[in-house]
């Protein structure tokens, strides 16, 4: 299973085994990683699971569509490497992904 | 804060408040009864993803049961309560336990209105709310032949596209003259009647239902007007209606749904109400509204869960709701009920347009089609007068220049 690293903004890591297929958002949530609300569940309608994806990782994991990127636009202080992670789906590739958390999701 | 708070309802609402309530440092005991077997789940997908096999049940979870065990919230599912007791300040289960509460929240939901015409109880017609209810009616997708859905709000338009694109035929019958009438403005229902008409629906309006018929199972359903549309099954999606039974027989205050102040609380302070069951006083709409949605739950429960825990909160979030059918996206922010101008931004036929719904000048909500940016904008802009109707318009302006 892939491993996926999430960290706080106080710093404090989680290490997650995140099935194949899921989403980033999802593997957070069933693994009790704090400070990812996911409130509409995947839809990509509230921009409330927003991380910032470490820039060793930026090209595997790829660019927002178009309707998340507008999404984005609102989160909470985006930046260039901002993703809602309902629309990152875990592949074997990802193995070692590493997301930052935003201070509050907007 | 110490004690034991009662929760009744194990959905969105329920369980965000007992989460909420942790948050805010309550230390008792956190009971949570829910009639269903299933932990708390969202119930969205089950007129979309989920119906269509998209999605395993676990998936649907809020949370891992983990999580609960964790937060020392017990989890009794599978529990009806039958009534409140407000002098003993208990609740007494179906099966006869009786719990006592410090602090009691009614997070009850609010189940699909049934039909009563004659045929009503037929198999074959299916209500959607549930997790069991979409198990039953996702092996109707598989089997082909027409559906006839009854009602064509969010839930009837949800279902009906998630019947086609798994390739059944489709009849909508709407008793009204355009689709979500309920909820948006006449542009918003065009889109979506071209929209599902284009796809293949069968859309009926101003059709109004009698009766069906049928062996044991449903095999038609027959209009007012005497037509007979032959099916092999029927949903029923004519809206919801507050599950206030337990607060009534407890002679709470109901006000369309559960009365509860912007503290959460009902007329008995230590008894509090939050999601689809319960009304709330707006600010922002100047009177008292009852939200069937998501996010409503979940910003209602935080200030039920707060309070709760003896803390202070007041809820005056600004309602949204959204909505996928077939490829679009449908974000609403506010209520549109009581709008007397809309200005229309964007083409609708470019599949990417927002309608912006006026009041007295001010702006009361938003239904953004395949425009996230106009939905998020126009969250900052609710209950915000003086707005440029005309650059408003002009889909040229970029929208964060109207952001004031």
């Amino acid at each position: 299973m892939p491993k996926i690293t999430y960290i706080e903004h106080n710093g404090k890591e989680h290490v997650v085994d995140a099935d194949v297929g899921v989403s980033v958002m999802e593997a957070a949530v069933k693994n009790m990683v704090p400070g990812i609300d996911a409130d509409c569940g995947g839809a990509c309608a509230c921009a409330t699971c927003h991380v910032y994806v470490d820039a060793a990782w930026m090209d595997k994991v790829g660019k927002p569509e178009a309707m998340e990127e507008s999404m984005l636009d609102f989160a909470h202080e985006p930046k260039e490497n901002s993703r809602l992670s309902c629309q990152i789906a875990v592949r074997k590739e990802l193995d070692g992904l590493v997301v930052r958390l935003p201070e509050f999701q907007g | 804060m110490n004690g034991r708070a009662i929760i009744i309802g194990a959905g969105q609402a329920g369980a965000q408040a007992a989460q909420s309530m942790r948050q805010a440092g309550f230390a008792g005991e956190i009971v949570i009864f829910g009639e269903e077997p299933e932990p708390p789940y969202q119930r969205p997908p089950l007129s979309k993803g989920y119906l269509q096999g998209e999605l395993d049940t676990e998936r649907l979870y809020l949370r891992p049961l983990a999580f609960y065990d964790q937060l020392k919230i017990d989890l009794r599912l599978g529990v009806r309560v039958a009534s409140i007791d407000r002098a003993a300040k208990a609740v007494a289960t179906e099966k006869g336990e009786t719990v006592s509460y410090d602090k009691l929240l009614i997070a009850t939901g609010a189940p699909p209105r049934r039909l009563a015409c004659q045929g009503a109880d037929l198999a074959g017609i299916h209500y959607l709310r549930t997790i069991a209810d979409s198990d039953a009616l996702r092996p109707v997708l598989s089997e082909g032949g027409r559906i006839v859905i009854v009602g064509a709000g969010y839930i009837g338009l949800e279902a009906a596209a998630s019947a086609r694109k798994a390739g059944l035929e489709v009849t909508v019958l709407e008793m009204a003259d355009r689709v979500l009438a309920r909820v948006a403005g006449k542009e918003i229902s065009a889109f979506y009647e071209k929209l599902h008409r284009d796809h293949g629906v069968d859309l009926r309006l101003g059709a109004a239902l009698d009766h069906f018929e049928g062996e044991k199972a449903v095999a038609a359903a027959i209009l007012k007007s005497g037509e007979t549309i032959a099916c092999k099954a029927v949903l029923v999606g004519v809206g919801a209606a507050p599950a206030t039974a337990l607060a009534e027989a407890a002679d709470l205050r109901l006000a369309n749904g559960v009365w509860t102040d912007e503290r959460a609380q009902t007329s008995d302070p230590s008894i509090f109400a939050a999601g689809d069951c319960a009304s709330h006083p707006s600010a922002i709409y100047d009177r008292r509204i009852r939200l069937e949605s998501v996010p409503n739950a979940i910003e209602q429960a935080k200030v039920a869960g707060v309070n709760m825990a003896g803390g202070e909160a007041r809820y005056d979030a600004v309602p949204w709701f959204w909505s996928d059918q077939f490829d679009v996206k449908l974000q609403t922010v506010g209520v549109s009920e009581g709008a007397d101008e809309t200005v229309i931004r964007g083409e609708p036929s470019t599949r990417r347009f927002s309608v912006w719904y006026f009041q007295r000048g001010r702006l009361i909500a938003v239904d953004a089609v395949n425009d996230p940016a106009a939905f998020a904008i126009s969250k900052r802009l609710i209950g915000k007068s003086g707005l440029d109707a005309v650059k408003l318009a002009d889909a040229g302006t970029d929208l964060k220049s109207l952001a004031f």
